[in-house]
């Protein structure tokens, strides 16, 4: 019997709860969970915000064995004592631990703005980034500026849009993602997002917010009722810092998700794992689930998780895999398409014949295929061009190909020389033919050609019973 | 001067479409089978259906029964000698081990009548908990779904010619152009959506294909409600009035979004859309599952997830939409009616309820206390075969799970460790080929009785010709040896006709209510549905079920809270491909009929195994040449066929050969939890190059 402790309540806390409930912890689960409103599915914000769906479909489910304490906020963690020091209101509270496990998830960054935010921080009116469901109530207004080029920003943008809000996108690159779609792919998306009827203004930075509006470095002005900061997160690892945990850009963790401290662990967004941090919602679970089988006693150690980028965005289908650097290694050979008219792109870099990276717009198919494939380290078709057009590169021989052995009739295995056998002994009529060979008895998918087949032999008959000129 | 022309009106032994079919014979057996103007097949049939009569010749047909001989020969014997052998043999293990040591194998295609027989010999002539049938591997799964959403399981809950009229029709994992061709018929005006992840014959015609990965079905109904939901497509008017639970499976849901569905499934978000934009396009829309949704381990919670799909677009217990399963066996609906499943009575009631169970005790004329409860499930009895507290002695009647039950090697050796294997069979089946006892019997065109198609409507089975020699019905043999056990005679009645009045006394007010069908009724051509009870004027029977309230007792549907959990069997370094097992057009089942059919077996004579051509260069494969599909429970041996259409990481296998062909041999027992029904559809496996 153990008792494990939990900071931070998102989607790998709760996919932690729920492995440890399947793989039979024993012991006692306890969760502080700073938010009143913890959200289970954060990429689920932009449908939120587009109306699609009720912000209480975000929040998690009760886990049954687990006590939550909402409005919990950590305080500090004392390793010695194994303890963490919490408020609750007005109430200041201890919880002793035998495992502690810091799912603390990352925090926006706010960028320096004049007029965005005051000296403590706080935002000002107007202002908010999108990381909580009570952020999609202060969006609002008739006309909103997104800052920021990151998936976020464009997943914002572009949901705004879809819900008839006069949205503007601005970003410092000269298109948003640009580092991650290359300078094609990112010239493309802004097309797409304009059409969508995004206003993107890339290249320009914000120096200044007013109520109402938003000015940028190059002397223009955008309209903001709103202003929605999507200018990155960082790992929250305050508490892990002050209670001289080892903290790098996040919570260092090995592969058992273990800090240097052997009693805490780290997941998800705040820990840093072989370099990575806030890896994402893929990566969180799957270190819960490896989290949940080392804390109840199992062999396991949490590999990286392809890097896969998807955006969640009605205005293009995008997605990136891989680094963009894996496009200048050596031994990599490429695979592009273009075509501007259609506003889709495609760049595949190959390491023999497994995905390193790719680049892919306006393209689904291919964007699940390739992402499938590349998350389950599968080698890719050999047909690469049908692969990023999604179509089937060789479709089985039509039933009736013309051969004289082709088979025309599939369910009574009927060739087309067994029915021109039947026509010479006789069977002129298409129920004649039937009657003889059950052509068109099965599914009936053979009707037409039966048919075809019966007029095209009576014509040539009519044919020679002309008289020639 | 030759004997009369004989033309009898029937039914195809086949599948569960129970085709319509006029069979005509010169006395002897020269017989042949066209198809019937039937509102199902509209005179249509496969090729099993038009050289169906062969199997009533067939050279290797089972005539008299066998007994094994101490130097372990199958010798031939007398009715009385083998009659004799089988019940000394049941009373040795019964005395020695107790009533639950002896089990009953059952099959989804005996008629009606056998099923509630067998069920009824099994409860009363042995005392065993025992008895289970393969229709466990094919739709237990839709019908634990379809009874915990509606309150009843009926396959179709309207007449399949209800289709014809639909704009839009989801066919999740059922390739009906290949497994029911005159069904395709219904299909033809409505757009389809096919879910499979192979491109199959029926893929083919769809307006849509997805291509999930295996195992991975039941995410994808999770994301195309998901879809349904953010779409604003949900019906709220007939959730809010007509089902239970919505709110749980929404929030489930929601985890669903289409870009997760799609690193799940790999199915496009894109596919995803226009899949529920097709479906929710209009009212006439159906959703349709096969065993590709059931076989898994997971199977329920999938054929629930799209229960749930199909109820948040409005459509079950509509005039022009709704969601049926397509069920496989030629019973396969009236077989899970009637008792032969383990935890069943008669009429589809249940085991377990005191009032169900004082019902049919009443009609038997025993005490309740003398029905055992429910016992081992299909694999799991098959698995216990001779362990210690195992059954020692096994009945085996319509089936042969030698072939069709996962992890065939285990179950061969199972079947070998028995004290007493008794197989009554028409053809020297693999599983008869092991028994010791074989019986043989009468086939469809010999025998009378009645079946229920997939649509829950009830059909004449009719004799044509005498069987052959000494080959008896299936009643016949249960009556002889529950007689030899000590069994009052009159209680296992032999006629079909008589065993049917039986059956409609069992099924009175049950929720498959046979009642007010008798066999008069039928032959003066009504089409009769079930529920049809015995009412004073009689009563039309029910081909629509629902139009008016679900059958729970507050009239509403239920969505299913399900998730999503993986195939049981992952794919890695050792079994890099997954492999899913299925049917082809021209064999049915386990292949003991029609691989006896000459121009069946010219088209598909030995096993083969289907493998993308960039997979078949990876190992080594060639067209035509033999490879070993191995899994970690064993190995088969099939001819490459290579298909461009299929993913690259599945290879199939059909399930109709038997030996060293078996595709049983690598699938996978990892059971529903609430079906039993095994995960046939993924497998891990390793392909091999085999020389010749």
């Amino acid at each position: 019997m153990s008792h494990i402790l939990v900071i931070g309540h998102g989607p790998a806390t709760h996919r932690l709860l729920r492995g440890l409930r399947r793989h039979g912890h024993d012991g006692t689960v306890t969760v502080l969970s700073a938010e009143h409103h913890p959200v289970q599915h954060r990429p689920l914000l932009t449908t939120v915000l587009q109306g699609r769906l009720e912000a209480g479909m975000l929040r998690p489910e009760p886990e049954p064995g687990a006590r939550v304490l909402t409005g919990a906020v950590a305080t500090a963690v004392d390793t010695a004592r194994r303890v963490v020091h919490a408020r609750q209101g007005d109430t200041v509270t201890a919880h002793p631990y035998d495992v502690l496990v810091l799912a603390c998830g990352a925090r926006p960054v706010i960028p320096p703005l004049p007029g965005a935010s005051d000296r403590t921080g706080r935002l000002a009116p107007g202002v908010t980034t999108l990381r909580e469901v009570t952020d999609c109530d202060r969006i609002q207004g008739t006309a909103v500026t997104v800052l920021g080029g990151g998936p976020l920003g464009v997943e914002t943008a572009s949901a705004l849009a879809l819900r008839g809000t006069a949205t503007t996108l601005v970003c410092s690159g000269p298109h948003p993602l640009h580092e991650r779609l290359g300078g094609t792919g990112a010239a493309l998306l802004t097309a797409r997002l304009q059409e969508a009827g995004v206003e993107v203004l890339g290249g320009r930075r914000a120096v200044r917010r007013e109520p109402g509006r938003l000015l940028l470095d190059d002397g223009t002005e955008t309209a903001a009722d709103s202003l929605v900061l999507c200018t990155g997160v960082e790992p929250e690892v305050r508490l892990a810092r002050a209670a001289g945990i080892r903290v790098h850009h996040g919570i260092v963790v090995d592969d058992a998700l273990r800090t240097s401290d052997s009693r805490v662990h780290a997941i998800g967004d705040c820990a840093e794992h072989a370099g990575r941090t806030v890896a994402g919602h893929e990566s969180a679970l799957a270190q819960a689930d490896t989290l949940a089988a080392v804390l109840t006693g199992r062999e396991a150690a949490h590999r990286p998780t392809p890097a896969v980028l998807r955006l969640r965005t009605h205005a293009v289908d995008v997605a990136c895999v891989g680094p963009l650097a894996a496009f200048r290694r050596s031994g990599i050979r490429t695979v592009g398409l273009l075509d501007p008219a259609g506003r889709r792109h495609a760049r595949l870099a190959l390491d023999g014949d497994r995905i390193a990276a790719a680049v892919l717009l306006g393209l689904p198919e291919a964007i699940a295929a390739v992402s499938h494939l590349h998350r389950r380290g599968l080698p890719v078709p050999s047909d690469r061009l049908s692969l990023l057009l999604g179509i089937r590169s060789h479709l089985p021989p039509a039933e009736d190909d013309g051969r004289a052995d082709s088979l025309v009739c599939l369910c009574n295995q009927v060739s087309r020389r067994q029915l021109a056998d039947a026509w010479e002994l006789g069977a002129r009529t298409v129920p004649a033919l039937v009657r003889v060979t059950r052509a068109t008895t099965g599914c009936g998918g053979c009707t037409e050609r039966v048919e075809r087949l019966c007029a095209g032999w009576a014509d040539a008959v009519g044919r020679e019973l002309e008289p020639t000129p | 001067m030759p004997d009369a022309l004989a033309v009898t009106r029937t039914h195809c032994p086949y599948c569960a479409l129970q085709c319509g079919t006029r069979i005509t014979g010169r006395g002897g057996a020269a017989v042949t089978v066209e198809p019937a103007d039937f509102p199902v097949n509209r005179g249509r049939l496969c090729q099993k259906g038009w050289t169906a009569h062969e199997v009533l010749t067939a050279p290797d047909r089972l005539t008299t029964p066998l007994v094994r001989s101490r130097d372990g020969r199958l010798l031939t014997s007398s009715w009385d000698s083998a009659l004799d052998t089988v019940a000394d043999g049941l009373d040795r293990v019964r005395a020695r081990y107790g009533p639950d040591a002896s089990a009953v194998f059952g099959g989804g295609g005996l008629t009606n009548e056998k099923a509630y027989m067998l069920g009824k010999f099994a409860r009363l002539a042995l005392g065993t908990s025992n008895i289970d049938y393969n229709g466990r591997f094919c739709m237990s799964s839709a019908a634990a779904a379809g009874n915990d959403a509606f309150g009843v399981d009926r396959g179709l809950p309207f007449p399949v010619t209800d289709l014809a009229r639909a704009r839009t029709v989801l066919l999740a994992g059922a390739n009906v152009a290949e497994t029911m061709p005159p069904l395709m018929q219904h299909l033809d005006r409505a757009r389809l959506i096919v879910v499979d992840p192979r491109h199959s014959a029926t893929a083919r015609r769809a307006a849509l294909h997805l291509q999930p990965a295996p195992g991975t079905d039941l995410a994808l109904a999770l994301g195309l409600l998901h879809l349904a939901i953010t779409d604003g497509l949900v019906d709220k008017t007939y959730v809010d009035q007509r089902t239970r639970g919505f709110e749980t499976i929404a929030t489930r849901a929601a985890a669903w979004w289409p870009e997760r569905t799609e690193e799940v499934t790999g199915v496009s978000a894109h596919a995803q859309r226009t899949a529920v934009r097709l479906l929710a396009e209009s009212r006439d829309s159906y959703i349709l599952t096969g065993r590709g949704v059931e076989q898994h381990r997971q199977g329920t919670a999938t054929a629930a997830a799209f229960i749930n799909l199909a109820l948040a677009l409005g459509l079950p217990g509509t005039p022009g939409g709704g969601y049926g399963c397509l069920t496989g066996q030629g019973n396969g609906q009236g077989g899970r009616e009637h008792g032969q499943k383990t935890d069943q009575l008669p009429g589809y009631r249940s085991l377990t309820d005191p009032a169900d169970r004082a019902h049919v005790a009443g009609v038997w004329g025993v005490p309740p206390d003398r029905l055992p409860g429910p016992g081992l499930r299909a694999y799991e009895l098959l698995d216990a075969l001779g362990e210690e507290h195992g059954p020692h002695a096994l009945l085996v009647l319509g089936s042969n799970p030698m072939v069709s039950a996962p992890h065939a090697a285990r179950i061969a050796a199972r079947l070998a460790s028995l004290d007493l294997l008794v197989v009554a069979d028409f053809v020297p089946s693999e599983t008869a080929q092991a028994a010791d006892v074989v019986l043989p019997v009468t086939q469809w065109a010999e025998e009378e009785g009645t079946l229920t198609n997939l649509e829950g409507r009830v059909l004449r089975r009719r004799a044509l010709l005498s069987p052959p020699r000494s080959a008896r019905s299936d009643l016949e043999i249960l009556h002889g040896i529950a007689v030899r056990l000590g069994e009052p005679a009159e209680r296992y009645p032999t006629e079909p006709r008589e065993v049917f009045e039986e059956l409609r006394a069992a099924s009175r007010g049950g929720r498959a209510d046979y009642s007010g069908i008798t066999y008069d009724r039928l032959d003066a051509g009504e089409a009769l549905y079930w529920p049809c009870p015995d009412t004073d004027t009689p009563h039309p029977g029910t081909p629509r079920l629902f139009l008016d309230g679900f059958a729970h007792p507050d009239g509403r549907a239920r969505f299913a809270d399900v998730e999503h959990d993986g195939p049981a069997e992952a794919t890695d370094a050792e079994y890099p491909v997954h492999a899913t097992t299925g049917r082809i057009l021209s064999h049915y089942q386990s292949g003991a009929q029609t691989r006896r059919v000459t121009e069946l077996a010219a088209v598909a004579s030995e096993a083969f195994v289907e493998v993308h051509p960039d997979t078949a260069a990876r190992h080594g494969l060639a067209e035509g040449a033999l490879a070993r599909v191995t899994s970690a429970r064993g190995g088969m041996t099939a001819r490459v066929r290579l298909d461009p259409t299929l993913r690259p990481d599945t290879v199939f296998v059909p399930f109709h050969f038997g030996g060293d062909g078996r595709a049983n041999l690598f699938t996978n027992p990892a059971l529903d939890p609430r079906s039993g029904m095994p995960e046939f559809k993924v497998s891990a496996v390793r392909l091999d190059p085999l020389p010749e």
